[in-house]
């Protein structure tokens, strides 16, 4: 299916609006197969919505997206989920089915794709649960789960299919630190052990840059920076150093667009 | 006045978009392959859908027969006629009440706990997380229950008619001392099996494929919020009653009507 490209994940020249808002103007990314890339930047940069182009749940305006050699927006309905299959896809929510059990929904991929025997279903459920420290939590309903509790059953559940891609929406939103450290363990030995090339989206600047072996900076719908962890620190550009350090003043804004806030209080009235 | 006449038009273009959109929706769910385990996921949405509708369908069921019972009695009396009240009652249920007042309440239970159910799964990232996994929400989720609403809807209102009819025999002959040779009689003769019962059936199975149609579709187009599943549930009701009462006329028209 590979063609002789290193690069699991080519977009190039891509371009995505919502309405009128640009979110993607002409990006070009290549996430290298095998490997851990963090995509980063500052909130409504379109971080998540880039994980659900890659998905193919929303289609570019222009450009395209190659996921292992398929041009994702030129695929059939039907194929599109056949592709899904290699896909593993961690929600921000969780978004696990709220009328199964823990259990039933690790195990619902493998019941929809495979043919499976039922002990052999149990057991790699079981193996799943207990990597994301949750076996004994597999008669629960997902309504008695905690935010971080539901976001490691999707996990385990997301990779119940062994898939060829992991892409991960804010794992470490929400985790206490016992559990982050495990995830970033566990996001890392998923890809050494299984070579699972991981897209990974996060603002957590310190842990991603730990175990990730690429990163991509995203800001104001471009790219600012990508590179080796690294190599990025060492960068000088002063839109990688703002976002890299946390720093208010920049080439980033932190305010969304909006006229100048003196003007805006001098206006007085109700008007909003 | 353009921006008016812009708005108009908008509006049309929206409700055609919309219309194209629930076609398109349809086609997708119910053609080609049925998901795995499809007939698993059938009879939970029967239950659901059915057999979950019955309590409000066999009560409402049985006080409409006995006020058309009551009434009837009442209105024929005056001519001496009152052994017509089993006629009365059995057509009046059979070929109007029983096809549109289970639609109504139909849409009203079901319909509604449908948009509910299917917006919210959009809501909490659900569909969309099916849809990551390879399986397609269509075939999963919205076909189960399309099909199930298509089942129910018709067995639900030969249920509430033979409750009717049952209501109506409590006020008739039990309360009021109608003969119950000539109640049961008098029916006999004048329900035709082709012409009232099966036009009946018709009714029902054009009102539960509307019903449940509207209401699939109104929550898996629904705007993710809670206001959005709010309208859309608001939008179901609305849409399928006026559609339910619409629908009634023309099918009457055809089938008694003599067109």
């Amino acid at each position: 299916m590979l063609e002789s490209s290193e690069n699991y994940i080519q977009i190039t020249g891509m371009t995505f609006a919502r309405g009128d808002r640009l979110i993607f103007d002409n990006v070009t990314i290549n996430i290298p197969k095998g490997k851990v890339t963090a995509i980063m930047g500052p909130s409504g940069t379109g971080k998540t919505t880039l994980l659900r182009l890659i998905g193919g749940q929303l289609k570019p305006d222009s450009g395209e997206i190659l996921v292992a050699g398929q041009n994702i927006a030129k695929l059939s309905r039907q194929e599109l989920f056949v592709a899904r299959e290699r896909m593993g896809m961690l929600f921000q929510s969780g978004a696990l089915f709220s009328d199964l059990s823990v259990y039933e929904n690790v195990a619902f991929p493998l019941r929809v794709h495979t043919s499976l025997p039922e002990d052999m279903i149990r057991d790699i459920v079981l193996m799943k649960l207990n990597a994301v420290g949750l076996r004994g939590a597999r008669h629960l309903m997902p309504s008695e789960l905690s935010g971080g509790m539901t976001r490691r059953v999707a996990l385990a559940r997301s990779i119940v299919l062994d898939p060829e891609l992991m892409m991960y929406d804010e794992p470490f939103a929400g985790q206490d630190p016992i559990a982050m450290g495990m995830l970033v363990k566990l996001i890392r030995s998923l890809n050494t052990s299984l070579g699972i090339t991981s897209v990974l989206v996060s603002h957590d600047v310190g842990e991603s840059m730990s175990i990730s072996d690429y990163v991509v900076l995203i800001a104001d719908g471009r790219v600012i920076g990508q590179g080796t962890p690294k190599a990025l620190l060492e960068q000088s550009s002063p839109l990688v150093t703002q976002f890299l350090n946390g720093l208010p003043d920049g080439p980033v804004p932190f305010h969304f667009p909006a006229e100048d806030l003196a003007s805006d209080m001098l206006q007085g009235g109700t008007r909003v | 006045m353009f921006d008016w006449i812009s708005q108009w038009g908008r509006s049309g273009l929206d409700a055609i978009s919309v219309i194209g959109r629930s076609g398109i929706f349809l086609f997708r769910s119910l053609l080609g392959r049925p998901a795995t385990g499809f007939f698993g996921l059938l009879i939970k949405q029967l239950y659901s859908v059915g057999v979950l509708s019955l309590l409000i369908i066999i009560v409402s069921g049985l006080f409409i027969g006995m006020v058309l019972g009551l009434q009837g009695y009442n209105i024929l009396v005056d001519y001496g006629s009152e052994q017509a009240i089993g006629q009365m009652v059995a057509l009046t249920l059979v070929r109007e009440l029983g096809p549109v007042v289970t639609a109504l309440l139909f849409a009203g239970r079901a319909g509604s706990a449908l948009t509910a159910e299917i917006g919210l799964m959009k809501a909490t990232e659900q569909l969309s997380s099916m849809e990551m996994i390879g399986v397609d929400p269509l075939r999963r989720v919205v076909a189960p229950r399309l099909v199930a609403g298509f089942i129910s809807m018709p067995l639900l209102a030969m249920i509430f008619s033979v409750v009717g009819v049952w209501g109506g025999l409590l006020v008739g002959v039990d309360w009021l001392g109608v003969y119950d040779g000539s109640f049961w009689a008098n029916m006999q003769q004048s329900v035709d099996f082709r012409e009232d019962v099966l036009n009946g059936i018709i009714k029902s199975c054009v009102f539960g494929f509307v019903c449940t149609w509207i209401a699939v579709f109104q929550g898996y187009d629904s705007a993710p919020t809670s206001e959005g599943i709010s309208i859309a549930t608001t939008k179901t009701v609305v849409y399928s009653s006026l559609a339910v009462l619409g629908l009634d006329f023309i099918l009457t028209a055809v089938m008694f009507g003599n067109l």
